[in-house]
């Protein structure tokens, strides 16, 4: 990491022989390659399994392909089943999550910025009782939201879902910090000076020194969004409205009945979590940012 | 974890309360809707029950019980049973979780580590997997049928049985592990590389050891860090629901009322009893609460700050 080309007082006591170095650096390859063995299995085995028919995939070795793969007909059997349903699922999940993140990154960013830049009474009490809600399990909350949406005949509908995904506690913290470090008091006081108003200024000049944060909101929104599941469950009964976990379950449910819903499951847990994934991994750098922040800053 | 520090911001508010109201308002409206009203409807229903009058004919009656639901609640075997073994979930996944987000993040960012960007990526891809999807693929290496890891373990002799009884709760952590190991190393990470490299040279100049620079400098800066990765972990324990579900077909070590929040579930949908169902999920968001600020407490005790 920090390489030092002129070291008077390392003669004093070297750190490491070069032969334990090397003995060091090969316990360290091999903890970590074991480790990724650990973490690429589940992956590997669906992605491999994903190309077999429900007979090899109890028959054959789990971690290599079958004699007779039929990836293509194993996913235009999962694009076809109950006529499309499983597009329908993903299309679902893509807009929950994006519209829910879309929204909650606008609306928690500019609560966020306004905390970080205005004094008003009872700021710190709000800010705590927003981090309280950063505590509060996700499950805690879904089971009265479903009686209390169906008291005003909301649930089973997709807002059920969409409108409290738009709600991030851990959004307005992650904003909060990062607009206190990352826009000055003087660029918003000169953006006043030449006639902006308040809203302009977050929208146009302070969203976009805090663009970072934002995305990783966005990001962090989207994933807990599409892995949610409890909160579908309890709110949606129509299964056109399903998000893609609620489908795979449903479907899941129905292996007893037909063997066939084995490579149905398995052929879409692989697509849907390549995709999440893929996602992920193009989209780093933006995560490792707003770690950053929160990991330092808090 | 304490509120962030403020920058002094001085003599803005008056003038630009209205600003405020816009960019705060519509976040802590939708807030109060969807994060304190439910918690206060189940507050208020856990105190009521449905009665339904005469032969059940006609609307059930609502009528104030106080706090009879949590005593219900305590005196039902399966949901105190359920308690005690989130209990012990926890005890078991938050030490493994730490542990191996730290040992990685430490790796990775010893220097002799190659292609760490690689690794970094690859630990962290499960997060991205949904929970439910992660018990699905794991449920399939958890029966010898489908299993590689089992066949291949009972070719030499071993037999195991990752869902029995005695196991189901390591094969449930296991779970969350995969999941969320790569996501706490990332945030030990950043935590890690916001050090400043002055201070790894000086120790090195000093002649401290990597053991030395571990346990000296990189623990002690971590330690904010590690207790936020452990109050999160904490936290997501007490969400246990949809793996214990998934799993529930493949194994009878799974009862239907496993966790807490199972029970709530089923108390909710099955019994259709809505209040009792309002006590349990109080009696969870009670435990979290506790399990957070009890362990934050802990902690900050001065005499806990040995490092």
């Amino acid at each position: 990491m920090v390489t030092t080309t002129q070291a008077p007082h390392q003669s004093r006591r070297p750190a490491s022989t070069p032969r334990s170095t090397w003995l060091g650096s090969t316990a360290v390859m091999a903890v970590l390659v074991l480790s990724a063995v650990y973490f690429l299995l589940p992956m590997v085995w669906v992605l491999i399994s994903a190309t077999k028919s429900p007979g090899d995939l109890f028959s054959t070795f789990g971690l290599w392909f079958s004699d007779s793969p039929q990836l293509g007909a194993n996913l235009s059997r999962l694009l076809g089943q109950d006529g499309g349903a499983f597009l329908r699922w993903l299309g679902n999940s893509l807009v929950y999550s994006g519209i829910g993140a879309l929204v909650a990154m606008v609306m928690s960013g500019a609560c966020g910025y306004a905390l970080a830049i205005y004094r008003f009474r009872g700021k710190e009490l709000l800010f705590a009782a927003i981090l309280g809600g950063v505590l509060m399990p996700a499950t805690v909350i879904a089971l009265p939201l479903y009686f209390l949406l169906n008291t005003v005949g909301l649930t089973g509908t997709y807002w059920s879902v969409l409108l409290p995904s738009m709600v991030s506690p851990f959004g307005v913290y992650l904003g909060r910090i990062y607009a206190t470090s990352a826009v000055p008091d003087e660029v918003v006081e000169a953006a006043r000076l030449d006639g902006a108003g308040e809203v302009r200024i977050f929208l146009t000049i302070a969203s976009r020194m805090m663009t970072p944060a934002l995305v990783t909101i966005f990001l962090f929104q989207f994933v807990a969004i599409w892995n949610n599941y409890l909160l579908p469950l309890v709110m949606l009964n129509d299964t056109r409205t399903f998000p893609v976990t609620l489908g795979l379950t449903l479907w899941n449910s129905q292996i007893q009945r037909d063997p066939n819903f084995y490579t149905l499951v398995v052929t879409g847990s692989a697509v849907s979590a390549l995709f999440l994934v893929a996602v992920m991994i193009s989209l780093q750098r933006f995560w490792r940012a707003g770690l950053t922040a929160g990991a330092t800053k808090g | 974890m304490t509120a962030a520090p403020v920058a002094r911001r001085r003599g803005r508010a008056q003038r630009h309360g209205g600003a405020a109201v816009t960019l705060i308002g519509p976040f802590v409206l939708f807030f109060a809707v969807f994060f304190i009203a439910p918690i206060g409807y189940a507050l208020v229903d856990s105190l009521f029950t449905r009665r339904s009058s005469g032969l059940g004919l006609g609307r059930p009656e609502r009528v104030f019980v106080a706090l009879d639901n949590y005593v219900q609640a305590f005196s039902t075997p399966v949901f105190v049973e359920s308690l005690g073994r989130l209990l012990l979930f926890s005890v078991i996944l938050v030490p493994m979780m730490v542990l191996t987000a730290l040992g990685l993040a430490l790796l990775l960012e010893s220097g002799r580590a190659r292609f760490p960007k690689v690794f970094r990526v690859v630990f962290f891809m499960p997060y991205g997997v949904p929970g439910v999807i992660a018990a699905l693929l794991w449920g399939f290496l958890y029966i010898p049928a489908t299993s590689p890891v089992l066949q291949g373990l009972r070719s030499i002799g071993i037999d195991l049985a990752p869902l029995g009884s005695d196991t189901v709760l390591f094969a449930i952590a296991n779970i969350a592990l995969w999941g969320f190991a790569g996501y706490n190393m990332l945030i030990l990470i950043a935590a890690l590389q916001a050090v400043p490299s002055e201070l790894y040279e000086a120790a090195s100049i000093d002649g401290a050891g990597q053991w030395q620079t571990i346990w000296r400098i990189k623990l002690p800066l971590l330690r904010p860090t590690i207790i936020l990765v452990t109050v999160f972990t904490i936290i997501g324990t007490l969400q246990l629901f949809v793996e214990p579900l998934i799993l529930r077909p493949l194994t009878t070590a799974i009862n239907s009322d496993f966790t807490p929040n199972l029970a709530a579930y089923n108390q909710a949908f099955s019994y259709g009893n809505a209040s009792l169902a309002a006590a349990m999920a109080v009696i969870v968001a009670a435990m979290a609460f506790l399990a957070s600020f009890g362990f934050l407490s802990l902690v900050n005790r001065k005499g806990n700050r040995a490092w």
